[in-house]
């Protein structure tokens, strides 16, 4: 199902998969006729029990997978997956302590799995998302995204080139004001997860350092780019 | 040799450590995402979830962010593996 324009949703059906911690990702190996192999890692939206596994994929313009998995891949095809991997860049429902995730396009995935984890636990930990998006089309999960909020799970939005009608802020790369203005304080000790490209990533770590967060307390995970 | 007229032009993506846990956990009993590596040349200790990945179709390069010396170099062609820890002077895996 094509979500967004350049996106997909995959819903990956993996017999002897083991189940995932929100957060982790899976590499995913295509094998062509003349034997040539490209691998790639993909966070996982889905967490928990059983072998259902959703991926959201962006078509990268110069990608050797992206494109097949956007374009070409159809239900009842066969994937070849390693995972789940990483430990490093979840999180789990024993956590109590103040989170704030930001993420830049389709680095909202790994931090859609760990929303979801948040809500499915009913978990009291404060989590606040920052999510920047070019236009308001190109935001993954959007609804499903704007239903979690309550008490517990805040959500706020920067679009880099086109804001809906009426948005407050006017579009453009995210800033220290936005940062400041749109995320955890410092004060709340919060663990930040961020994920996007590594651009995006660098800029927003940067930031987050200049506000006085510690650097172990921030975990990043970026793709693509350079 | 054709194989090396297609190998010049895959791409190479470059990433963050997170993207070697695939590739090296075949070789290594450990999650390379969680393991603090200290870096030969520049002594900086961090996440290897935090170094610079290059990675292409055979294998993965592992990079210090501070500095830009090689930590690891994993390749994986025709069945045979190669591992080389260049600029890796430890690796702990107990993190906080």
């Amino acid at each position: 199902m094509r979500v967004t324009p350049q996106g997909r949703v995959l819903v990956l059906d993996v017999p002897e998969w083991p189940g995932n911690l929100a957060g982790q990702h899976l590499d995913l190996r295509l094998t062509a006729e003349d034997g040539y192999q490209a691998v790639r890692s993909y966070s996982i939206a889905s967490f928990g029990d059983g072998h259902s596994v959703e991926l959201a994929v962006d078509e990268l313009p110069d990608g050797e997978v992206s494109p097949y998995l956007v374009r070409d891949v159809e239900p009842g095809d066969m994937l070849e997956v390693r995972g789940p991997l990483g430990n490093f860049f979840v999180w789990r429902d024993s956590q109590t302590e103040p989170v704030q995730l930001i993420a830049g396009g389709s680095g909202i995935v790994p931090l859609v799995s760990i929303a979801r984890a948040h809500r499915a636990a009913a978990s009291p930990a404060k989590f606040r998302m920052l999510y920047s998006v070019r236009a308001p089309e190109d935001a993954y999960y959007a609804s499903e995204l704007e239903e979690l909020v309550d008490d517990s799970f805040a959500l706020d939005w920067v679009y880099t080139r086109t804001a809906p009608a009426g948005f407050a802020r006017t579009a453009g790369r995210i800033t220290r004001a936005d940062i400041e203005a749109s995320t955890l304080p410092v004060a709340d000790n919060p663990l930040v997860y961020v994920c996007g490209p590594t651009g995006f990533v660098e800029a927003v770590a940067r930031i987050l350092v200049d506000l006085g967060h510690p650097a172990e307390r921030i975990k990043t995970e970026r793709f693509g780019g350079s | 040799m054709p194989e090396h007229a297609r190998q010049a032009n895959v791409p190479v993506s470059r990433v963050d450590g997170n993207a070697a846990a695939g590739p090296l956990g075949e070789i290594l009993r450990l999650d390379i995402t969680t393991a603090v590596g200290t870096c030969r040349h520049c002594g900086t200790a961090a996440a290897l979830s935090e170094a610079v990945v290059e990675r292409d179709a055979e294998g993965v390069i592992v990079l210090c962010r501070s500095c830009g010396h090689t930590l690891v170099t994993y390749i994986s062609r025709d069945g045979r593996q190669y591992l080389e820890f260049a600029g890796l002077l430890s690796l702990n895996t107990a993190t906080s």
